[in-house]
């Protein structure tokens, strides 16, 4: 029965997910915007590399692979984080539904990762708009054949679970905060931007940095998409001496450790925002 | 034994709040005080109170929204604090005065997305949306988007939100705020027959207006600063106050209503000025009927006039007048 309601909550949410997500216009215009938005992206990284390379002197194709494949999979984090705290804000402030979601029987958690997955199909497309740009047009060498793509899935399994469960800690305490609750996340998202090897490699960090770096599991997840596409992978990221399988444990365990944390976070934030009568709160932003 | 749709047994909520923004120090608001309500399985009772009475911080408290400071809460038998989950199952609330819903959506997207939040069968959500859309007049606007509704129509769709669930207890905070006449009786009647349809099921009401709770309400609490002042049927209630008289003047508009709060006899007095007339309307709850003679020797006193007099048997309002001291509207 409850496996049953669960799914049906799961479903709808999902599906309310992508109504919000891809009703704001007529489907052209919304295919138009899927498309354009990570191509404008994917252009913003070759100025970005350009510069870089003119300035430093450094032609290093393998860098722009790095960056280029690292910031297409980073949009996964970037979205979900900001979806799902969104989906606080948006549910309470603006569409003031959120205290009739929590008061009735379906499971919250459940809704909340309904709507975050239509937040990840949504980037899925970007995704794959973003890489098929990168392949047809700036010589990003992708061997489709030579992927293990069962690895890639697994890898990707993992991550975005990881980065939900983060995604949830920050929903708990998005709870507490009004409209600061996208600042929150911005910042959260610049946090895994500077130190998880997205822009560049994590060995260019100071000590500390790179012992930050190592703690936090979007640096493997990453690192294993890049290894598993065989993309920037020549590039000294400090995490050559640690093999795919083990970077895939310590991904595990590390998912497996937020995770709990999060689900910690959520419920304390859940609570609070009880105790002090925060769940229906509207702030007129 | 009576069963208890909502028992609750000292029940106390604070907030601390500050008094100036920024300042550090924060004081303490006292938004319920040792509330003692039972609601009977089947009953509709209403809770009468003036804005920042307690109303809907007792609403919030019972459908799992606000945690209580002290005291016992129960929901159709479940603790609020320990059985969220429970009560969940059984309850369901409309808000008034708010534009809820996803207005991307359709109206019927809107209601068949919360059915199955609610887990209600396909079938029977199905069919229940399409009888309540009829009941409440919003046949032909089940394809508009909710965005394009007017602020009754949103409000009937928030009812039906509420309704086809077919819950044991439905909380009705202010469901008829800001809405026209004929909308307001419309919801009044769907809110009669639902009960009358089923006898178990249990409504409690909050409302500003003291008709819609005399038409309504098996019971009524008055409310005020957090304490429950009274607690009876509507009859009842006017009963304490039946022994005096209420009187009803309307005068010129006079600056200074102070002399008539000082007439030996008034047991309690508000006053309510128009300035799009420029007139001042004058109620008083009195001891005894031969205090009219000095209220109306009062009046050229005060350099007014009278328009009108009117002596009413007493109505919820005077019992509430006479229970807070002051009407329900702040500046009387």
């Amino acid at each position: 029965m409850a496996m049953s309601m669960n799914r049906r909550v799961f479903k709808w949410s999902t599906w309310l997910g992508w109504q919000l997500e891809s009703n704001w216009t007529d489907p052209f215009p919304f295919i138009i915007y899927s498309i354009a938005k990570p191509i404008a992206g994917s252009l913003i990284l070759v100025v970005m590399y350009s510069i870089i390379a003119g300035i430093g002197g450094q032609t290093d194709i393998g860098l722009f692979h790095y960056m280029y494949v690292s910031n297409a999979f980073f949009m996964f984090v970037a979205q979900v984080l900001f979806g799902i705290t969104w989906v606080i804000h948006d549910d309470r402030e603006h569409y003031r539904t959120l205290k009739y979601l929590y008061i009735s029987p379906s499971n919250f958690f459940v809704y909340m990762m309904g709507r975050t997955i239509s937040k990840l199909l949504v980037t899925t497309l970007a995704v794959i708009v973003t890489m098929a740009f990168g392949v047809f047009f700036l010589g990003v060498p992708l061997d489709i054949l030579g992927v293990n793509w069962l690895l890639f899935i697994v890898v990707m399994f993992i991550g975005l679970a990881c980065v939900m469960s983060f995604g949830l800690a920050l929903a708990g305490l998005s709870f507490l905060t009004a409209k600061h609750s996208m600042g929150m996340n911005e910042g959260v998202a610049g946090i895994f931007y500077m130190f998880c090897g997205v822009i560049f490699p994590i060995s260019i960090l100071p000590a500390w940095g790179i012992s930050l770096a190592k703690v936090l599991p979007v640096t493997y997840w990453l690192e294993l998409i890049r290894r598993t596409l065989d993309l920037g992978v020549g590039i000294d990221t400090a995490l050559a001496g640690i093999s795919t399988v083990d970077s895939l444990w310590i991904l595990s365990i590390s998912t497996i450790v937020f995770a709990i944390i999060s689900v910690g976070i959520f419920k304390l934030g859940d609570y609070v925002a009880r105790s002090r009568g925060l769940i229906d709160m509207t702030t007129a932003y | 034994m009576t069963k208890y749709a909502v028992e609750t047994s000292d029940l106390c909520r604070d907030f601390k709040v500050r008094q100036v923004k920024g300042e550090s120090k924060k004081s303490t608001v006292h938004a319920l005080e040792n509330a003692n309500i039972q609601i009977k399985e089947g009953e509709l009772f209403g809770l009468l109170g003036p804005n920042g009475a307690g109303k809907t911080t007792l609403i919030k408290i019972l459908c799992t929204l606000l945690l209580p400071s002290s005291g016992t809460a129960k929901v159709m038998g479940h603790d609020v604090n320990t059985h969220c989950q429970d009560i969940r199952q059984k309850i369901n609330m409309v808000s008034g005065g708010e534009t809820s819903g996803y207005g991307l959506l359709t109206v019927r997207e809107n209601l068949w997305m919360f059915s199955q939040f609610y887990g209600m069968p396909s079938k029977l959500a199905k069919r229940r949306i399409d009888n309540m859309l009829e009941i409440m007049d919003l046949s032909d606007k089940k394809d508009a988007k909710v965005r394009t509704l007017s602020t009754g129509q949103r409000q009937k769709a928030n009812m039906i939100r509420g309704f086809m669930t077919d819950p044991d207890l439905i909380f009705l905070d202010e469901p008829t705020l800001g809405l026209d006449v004929n909308a307001s009786r419309l919801i009044r009647d769907f809110i009669h027959k639902w009960m009358k349809d089923k006898p178990s099921r249990t409504v409690l009401l909050t409302t500003h207006y003291m008709v819609e709770a005399e038409e309504l309400c098996d019971r009524v609490a008055i409310i005020d600063n957090g304490k429950v002042l009274a607690c009876d049927t509507p009859h009842n209630l006017k009963k304490l106050i039946s022994k005096e008289s209420a009187l009803k003047l309307q005068i010129k508009q006079i600056a200074d209503v102070k002399p008539f709060e000082s007439i030996p006899g008034v047991r309690n007095f508000s006053f309510k000025h128009d300035p799009t007339t420029g007139t001042t309307d004058l109620k008083f709850i009195l001891e005894d009927e031969a205090i009219v003679a000095d209220i109306i020797s009062e009046i050229p006193k005060c350099g007014s006039k009278i328009i009108s007099v009117e002596k009413t048997e007493p109505t919820l309002e005077d019992v509430f007048v006479a229970l807070v001291g002051r009407g329900l509207h702040g500046d009387e």
